[in-house]
C-alpha cells in the first residue's frame, strides 16, 4: 500500500500544476448554480410550495443536492476521461507500470486522489453554504463524506470501466446520456416526492438520489441512524463492487 | 478462436555487462518480449528468469532493478525536465535527497542540464529520448531495456544517442535493445537474435550471424526495365556465386569475390544501370533467412 501512496503523491504533483483549469468545473460552476438557481429560482418556487421542501427555503434544500451531484460529476470526470487518457498508448500508466507499482496499486493510487479532488472541492462548496447561511450548523460537516461517498461511487466503476477504453470519446458520450439525466432526476432541483410514482421508483433507485438524499438528510439535520446506514451502503456498494471489478480490469490492461 | 501469438516458444539468454539486441521487422514480437522481460507482461508458457527471478511472482521486486525505456517516451507534458525525473524516481520509493543527488549527473549524462527546467513539450525529439533514458537510469538499474531506442530520430541525434548507451555499456549495465535498423544492431549488440513471426530465426554476434549465414561480399544489380527476374534465372543457370537473391528492385548476388562476380555479369553481356560491390551486412542475414527485407 506505500507504493499505492507513491502514486496518490504522482498525482498530487502534477494537480500542482494544473489545479487551476479544475477551479471552474469543481467550484465556480457550482457556484454559479447555487446564486442563479438557489436564490433566483428559489424565489419563485417558494411562494407556498415550501411544504413539498419539507419547511425549509429553496436555497437550503437545493445546496446539499448539488454539492452531492457535483461530487458525482467530479468522481466521473476524474475516474472516467482521466483514467482512460492515463492508460492510453503515452498515458501516465504507461510510466507508472514500469516502476515497481502493481496494476492495483495505481489503481489504488489513482482513486486516492479523486478522493482528495472531490473532498477539497466538496470542502470549499460546503463553506460556501455556510456563508450563504443554508447550513443548519455543524451537521453540514457531516455531509462532507457523505459527498466523498457519492463521488467514489462513481469514481470507481467509472475507472473500472474507463481503464479498458481505446478512446476517451466515449466517456463524454456516457456523460451527456447517463449522467446528465441523472443529474436531472436525482432530486437535486425537486423533491422526488412530486414525481409519479412509478418514475419515482426508478429515480430513487439511481445512486445520485441515494447520494442527494443523504447529503440532504445530514446538511438540514434530518437524519436518521437507519436512514444514513442504508444510503451510505447502497454507496458503498458501488465503491467496493467498482474497486473489485477494477483490480480485474486494471491488471487486464496494463499487465496484458 | 485461438489467441494471438505475438512470441511463440523463444529460448535465449543473457548476461551481465552485455548488449543483447533483438533485431526484426515490425510485428516480429520484440515488444512483447521486451513487455516479458519487463515484468509488465504475463508468459503463457515456459520458463522466464530475469535476475534470477520469476516475473509472475516478483515482478515489483524485478522492476526495482531494471530499466525501461518505452518506444513512445510517455513523459509528462506539463511537467518540466527534473519533475519528469523526480516523479519517477518517487514512485521506486527513493528519498527526496537521493533523488536530488542523482539529478545532477542524470541531467549531466543526457546532456540536458541547460534544459532542467524546460517544459517537456520544448524539447526536440533526440532530447526527450536522452531524458526517457536518464529516468529510467533513477534506480541505477542492473539492466536496461530500450525499445526502439532510435525510431524517430534523425541521424545526428541518434549517433549522440548511441554515444551514450556505448557509456552505459562501459559502466556495466547490460542493455537489451529491440531495432530494426540492422546498422544499429551491428554497432551496438554484442549478441543478437534475429527474430521473425513471434519466432528467434538466428542468434550470435552480429560478425558470426554474417559469416555463417551469408558470404563475405555482395554484388547488387539494378537494370533499367523489368527484366529482373529474367537476370535472376539465367545468372542461377550460371551458377554465378554462391547465391542469387531476387527483390522486386534488384538481384543480389551473394560471392566471396564480389568483383570477379560483377566481371563474369559484364561477360555474360548483361549491362545493369548500376552494379554495387558491398560487405555482406545483418540486413542480407536477415534476408537469408525470412525472404524478406528488414524495413518494407
Amino acid at each position: 500500500m506505500v507504493r499505492a501512496w507513491h502514486a496518490f503523491r504522482y498525482w498530487l504533483t502534477v494537480y500542482g500544476r494544473t489545479w487551476r483549469g479544475t477551479i471552474v468545473i469543481s467550484v465556480a460552476n457550482p457556484m454559479l448554480f447555487l446564486l442563479g438557481i438557489g436564490v433566483g429560482l428559489g424565489h419563485l418556487v417558494e411562494h407556498g410550495h415550501s411544504a413539498t421542501l419539507g419547511g425549509v427555503s429553496y436555497i437550503a434544500f437545493f445546496a446539499p443536492g448539488l454539492l452531492a451531484a457535483s461530487a458525482m460529476q467530479t468522481g466521473y470526470i476524474e475516474g472516467g476521461g482521466r483514467v482512460a487518457t492515463a492508460a492510453g498508448w503515452v498515458g501516465a500508466y504507461r510510466t507508472a507500470v514500469t516502476t515497481p507499482l502493481e496494476p492495483g496499486e495505481i489503481m489504488a493510487g489513482h482513486l486516492l486522489f479523486v478522493a482528495f479532488r472531490v473532498l477539497s472541492s466538496s470542502a470549499v462548496f460546503v463553506a460556501v453554504m455556510a456563508v450563504f447561511g443554508v447550513a443548519a450548523g455543524w451537521w453540514v460537516l457531516a455531509a462532507l463524506p457523505a459527498a466523498l461517498l457519492t463521488g467514489l461511487a462513481f469514481a470507481a466503476p467509472a475507472a473500472a470501466w474507463a481503464v479498458g477504453l481505446r478512446s476517451v470519446a466515449k466517456t463524454q458520450i456516457v456523460y451527456r446520456f447517463v449522467l446528465m439525466p441523472m443529474y436531472m432526476f436525482s432530486g437535486t432541483f425537486f423533491a422526488l416526492g412530486q414525481l409519479p410514482r412509478g418514475v419515482r421508483l426508478v429515480a430513487s433507485a439511481l445512486p445520485l438520489s441515494q447520494g442527494v438524499a443523504l447529503c440532504r438528510s445530514l446538511s438540514l439535520g434530518t437524519a436518521s441512524a437507519s436512514g444514513v446506514a442504508e444510503r451510505a451502503g447502497y454507496l458503498l456498494a458501488f465503491v467496493v463492487v467498482g474497486i473489485a471489478v477494477a483490480r480485474v480490469t486494471y491488471r487486464r490492461r496494463l499487465h496484458g | 478462436m485461438p489467441a494471438f501469438r505475438a512470441v511463440d516458444g523463444i529460448d535465449f539468454e543473457f548476461g551481465r555487462g552485455e548488449v543483447f539486441g533483438f533485431l526484426g521487422p515490425n510485428g516480429a514480437g520484440k515488444s512483447s518480449t521486451m513487455r516479458m522481460l519487463g515484468a509488465t507482461s504475463p508468459v503463457s508458457s515456459g520458463t522466464l528468469r530475469v535476475l534470477g527471478m520469476d516475473p509472475a511472482l516478483q515482478g515489483p521486486e524485478i522492476r526495482a532493478r531494471i530499466g525501461v525505456v518505452p518506444q513512445d517516451d510517455c513523459l509528462d507534458r506539463e511537467l518540466t525536465v527534473r519533475e519528469n525525473i523526480f516523479v519517477y524516481g518517487r514512485y521506486f520509493g527513493l528519498a527526496k535527497n537521493v533523488i536530488r543527488d542523482r539529478l545532477g549527473g542524470l541531467l549531466a549524462f543526457a546532456q540536458l542540464e541547460e534544459k532542467a527546467d524546460a517544459q517537456v513539450e520544448t524539447l526536440s525529439g533526440g532530447m526527450r529520448r536522452r531524458l526517457t533514458i536518464a529516468r529510467s537510469l533513477i534506480n541505477e538499474p542492473e539492466i536496461l531495456l530500450l525499445d526502439e531506442p532510435t525510431t524517430g530520430l534523425d541521424p545526428q541525434a541518434r549517433h549522440v544517442l548511441w554515444d551514450r548507451l556505448y557509456r552505459l555499456k562501459r559502466d556495466g549495465v547490460t542493455l537489451i535493445i529491440t531495432t530494426h535498423y540492422m546498422d544499429e544492431a551491428e554497432q551496438l549488440c554484442d549478441r543478437l537474435a534475429v527474430m521473425d513471426a513471434g519466432k528467434i530465426v538466428a542468434e550470435g554476434s552480429p560478425r558470426d550471424l554474417i559469416e555463417s549465414h551469408v558470404t563475405r561480399e555482395v554484388l547488387e544489380l539494378r537494370f533499367a526495365a523489368d527484366v529482373h527476374a529474367e537476370v535472376a534465372e539465367r545468372l542461377r543457370a550460371a551458377e554465378l556465386g554462391r547465391r542469387i537473391e531476387l527483390l522486386p528492385d534488384r538481384v543480389v548476388v551473394y560471392a566471396d569475390d564480389g568483383e570477379a562476380a560483377l566481371g563474369a555479369v559484364h561477360e555474360m553481356a548483361f549491362a545493369p544501370i548500376t552494379a554495387l560491390v558491398r560487405r555482406a551486412t545483418l540486413e542480407d542475414v536477415f534476408l537469408k533467412l525470412t525472404g524478406r527485407s528488414l524495413v518494407d
